[in-house]
């Protein structure tokens, strides 16, 4: 234990999955709550549009990983090749994306954050399908504007839909794994480091059961500090019954 | 709630947008056609010099071991599917229809079951495999995700099973009938939706499993899809147009139930999110 808190690479770890987490928290939600409020509406090809948000959560993240991987690559990436096309700069000019240290671990996260907008709209769009419209048509009447309806009607009454998000974003982003594991293993010199990927690289690469496990008893520590809250809620809510 | 129309330009605007999101896909797609000399020659945003439309696939396939992959995917994913089903249903029809002392708290523990990260029981559930022999088989593989899924299943399946009008099942009772003759004749047929929705979730859920195929497993020979296509790496280093090509063949049965079967999927989501 008193090893793990001066370890600088888990440290890392610990910051890379709290950045993600942030990510999460803000970016797949509010693109999800926006997705899910066009999708809301009527137009001609709404499925297939709908499926092509869903599409990236039936994909393996491990697949994912490896689309996006070669996507980035500095020199025959998709990425590099557009802007070398589009600007004219030299490819070696370019961001080397995964190659940097600075860039490494936002790659990743924006290819988790490619699979989680479609989930998170799953569920906002259950949600608005079951909001009661009345509330709303008396919002309209008043002579509520679209905005004001939105900020004042819809968002209000789709709050345990946000809890809910919320608190998935939080268990997807401390359990992040596999996109890491497969694209970067933490490099470079643990750039991209996250908490579950270390502590299968201690147990089973450095076979340090006892430090590995250390680092799972903190892990649990972190999620049960945001979890918690959300199940005395939801305790209560059960025991009314 | 009402919907309404969009307006054109709206739903031009969406297109795009829709369209972009889709580049990954595509760009794998491209990929995989094409072959790793002329990308690094050419660059990406070239017209391929030459084609390989089925070539890398087929490559992937057989030299890649894909196929062995795919079927040992199955061979994980169809007992698990049944196994969680089977136990699931059972335990959330006595959580959902008889009054116990401590049912409440064993419910509490099915639902933290789903949201614990499941990286934490990686050592002990390793160390647990080689204890009773289960090491490198598929038998601990399979175990590991019905009991880890059992939480979820149960937790979906209790929820939906207290919807069901009582009177139902104390006519049963009244006609006679035993209270496992109710799970399995009444109860079991009024879940099927629910069993529906949960199995293509899981279905997709194990399939795409990667952690435990690795911790578990020594013999890559029993790979399921995830592991193999990462393993494809140590035979084709960086022939990215093989690695994605053998990668694209992996999604094939999720992207396959998914395309069928997107209600019961979406639903499953739906469901377990706490409703």
């Amino acid at each position: 234990m008193a090893r793990l808190f001066s370890d600088n690479m888990f440290k890392n770890a610990f910051l890379n999955n709290l950045k993600w987490l942030a990510f999460f928290l803000l970016v797949p939600t509010v693109m999800g709550l926006a997705m899910a409020m066009i999708f809301n509406n009527k137009f001609p090809g709404n499925r297939v549009f709908k499926m092509a948000f869903f599409a990236p959560l039936v994909i393996s993240p491990v697949v994912v990983a490896k689309i996006w991987e070669a996507m980035y690559r500095p020199d025959t990436g998709l990425i590099n090749s557009v802007l070398n096309t589009i600007t004219g700069i030299p490819i070696k000019d370019l961001p080397g994306w995964m190659a940097d240290p600075n860039l490494v671990l936002w790659c990743i996260i924006v290819a988790a954050a490619w699979r989680q907008v479609g989930y998170v709209m799953i569920l906002y769009l259950a949600g608005l399908k079951s909001l009661d419209s009345t509330l709303l048509e008396a919002a309209t009447v008043d002579g509520a504007n679209r905005w004001q309806q939105f900020w004042n009607v819809i968002f209000p009454l789709l709050g345990p839909v946000t809890v809910v998000v919320l608190v998935i974003s939080v268990i997807d982003s401390l359990r992040a794994f596999e996109l890491v594991a497969i694209t970067t293993n933490g490099q470079p010199g643990g750039a991209s480091q996250v908490i579950a990927n270390y502590m299968y690289i201690e147990a089973f690469n450095n076979y340090n059961m006892g430090y590995a496990s250390a680092t799972a008893v903190v892990l649990l520590g972190i999620m049960l500090v945001f979890i918690i809250p959300y199940l005395i809620r939801t305790a209560r809510t059960e025991l009314e019954y | 709630m009402r919907r309404r129309q969009i307006s054109p330009l709206m739903l031009i605007g969406l297109t795009i947008f829709t369209l972009l999101w889709l580049v990954p896909i595509f760009s794998a797609l491209y990929t995989a056609v094409r072959t790793q000399g002329d990308l690094t020659a050419n660059g990406f945003f070239s017209l391929p010099r030459e084609l390989k439309l089925t070539e890398n696939f087929m490559t992937a396939w057989s030299t890649g071991k894909i196929n062995v992959y795919l079927k040992n995917s199955f061979i994980i994913t169809v007992p698990a599917l049944i196994g969680m089903l089977g136990l699931s249903s059972l335990a959330a029809f006595a959580l959902a229809r008889y009054k116990f002392r401590g049912n409440l708290l064993i419910y509490f523990m099915f639902v933290v079951g789903t949201m614990l990260p499941y990286q934490i029981l990686m050592i002990p559930v390793f160390y647990l495999t080689q204890q009773v022999g289960l090491y490198d088989q598929y038998g601990a593989v399979i175990a590991i995700h019905v009991a880890f899924q059992l939480g979820f299943c149960t937790f979906v399946l209790r929820n939906f099973m207290r919807t069901v009008p009582g009177e139902i099942l104390e006519a049963a009772r009244m006609d006679g009938a035993g209270e496992f003759r109710l799970y399995y004749q009444i109860m079991m047929p009024l879940s099927l939706p629910a069993l529906a929705a949960l199995g293509t979730l899981e279905f997709t859920w194990i399939f795409n499993d990667y952690l435990w195929a690795i911790v578990l497993f020594k013999d890559a020979n029993k790979y399921p899809a995830t592991a193999g296509v990462n393993a494809l790496k140590g035979q084709f280093i960086t022939d990215w147009p093989i690695l994605i090509a053998g990668s694209l063949i992996a999604t094939i049965p999720t992207v396959f139930v998914f395309t069928f079967l997107q209600r019961y999927f979406i639903q499953g989501l739906t469901l377990g999110s706490g409703k």
